[in-house]
């Protein structure tokens, strides 16, 4: 069933990579070379990628991502303005440091979605993270020091959706 | 008037471009840098790549600029966290005027 599942997205990627419709009509050759390397690719290393394959097919995941993409587009807006502020601000109003901060995400990939997402949005930076749940961030303007008000302040926003779409 | 669309989101684009660069000159230390570094090039990149998308219109062009600006934005935050992790490990010192550590307890107990 992965197998299956990322066959179909190695040959999505491979025809908008290569877009064999040339002149209304479809290359043969490029999409007979498209099914053989997406067939090796879901063959040798359906291993490595993410175990939660079942998210691509479950239309209520699909949703909440789908759900998900403006949320994030509107943190990720918040963000820059945020940095742009702080970087052409004389004064430079930034106040680093590290918190630590606990997430109830279980999976690799909800926890490397979350990640991905802390470092894309206002003024905070994953640093590491630990196997048991918790993150190391970097944060450009630390407004709380402990785990519990940092995580509300931090991760909170992206969790709920997280669980959603993963959990 | 899509096209017109397009040439703004890519004009956008480069602004945020050059407003990282801006950061990325004036803030302290590496990890500062970085958060200016993944955030607004971040941003203005896949902007500009949606905005080379609208102008393309539908086709190869637009096709792999899209999958560009996917990959982007599951990459870039990657290579941020590597980056700063690798960073820490190997010494880079905080700003002075930083406030908080906690990562120190945890990159001092005898993990490098």
């Amino acid at each position: 069933m992965r197998r299956l599942i990322y066959f179909v997205l190695a040959f999505l990627v491979w025809i908008l990579v290569s877009w064999p419709f040339v002149d209304g009509r479809i290359d043969v050759q490029v999409v007979v070379a498209g099914l053989m390397a997406s067939l090796l690719v879901a063959l040798l290393f359906h291993d490595i990628l993410p175990k939660e394959h079942h998210v691509f097919i479950s239309p209520v995941r699909v949703f909440w991502f789908l759900a998900y993409v403006p949320v994030f587009f509107y943190y990720v807006l918040r963000a820059n303005l945020d940095v742009v502020y702080r970087a052409l601000h004389p004064a430079m109003p930034i106040r680093p440091g590290i918190v630590k901060i606990k997430t109830s995400l279980k999976t690799d990939s909800a926890i490397t979605a979350l990640a991905n997402s802390i470092t894309l949005t206002p003024g905070t930076l994953t640093v590491d993270l630990t196997d048991d749940g918790y993150l190391y961030i970097h944060w450009i303007n630390v407004q709380a020091e402990d785990i519990e008000p940092a995580t509300q302040l931090i991760a909170q926003r992206f969790e709920w959706f997280l669980h959603k779409i993963f959990e | 008037m899509i096209d017109v669309v397009g040439y703004i989101l890519i004009f956008v684009g480069i602004l945020f471009n050059i407003f990282g660069c801006i950061g990325l000159v004036r803030f302290p230390d590496v990890y500062n840098r970085l958060q200016a570094a993944t955030k607004c090039v971040t941003l203005g990149t896949v902007l500009l790549l949606v905005g080379v998308a609208l102008v393309g219109g539908v086709g190869s062009t637009a096709a792999k600029a899209i999958v560009c600006a996917v990959f982007i934005l599951v990459t870039s935050p990657t290579a941020a966290h590597a980056i700063a992790k690798g960073a820490y490990a190997s010494g880079v010192k905080l700003w002075e005027k930083t406030v908080v550590d906690k990562y120190a307890e945890r990159a001092g107990s005898g993990r490098s």
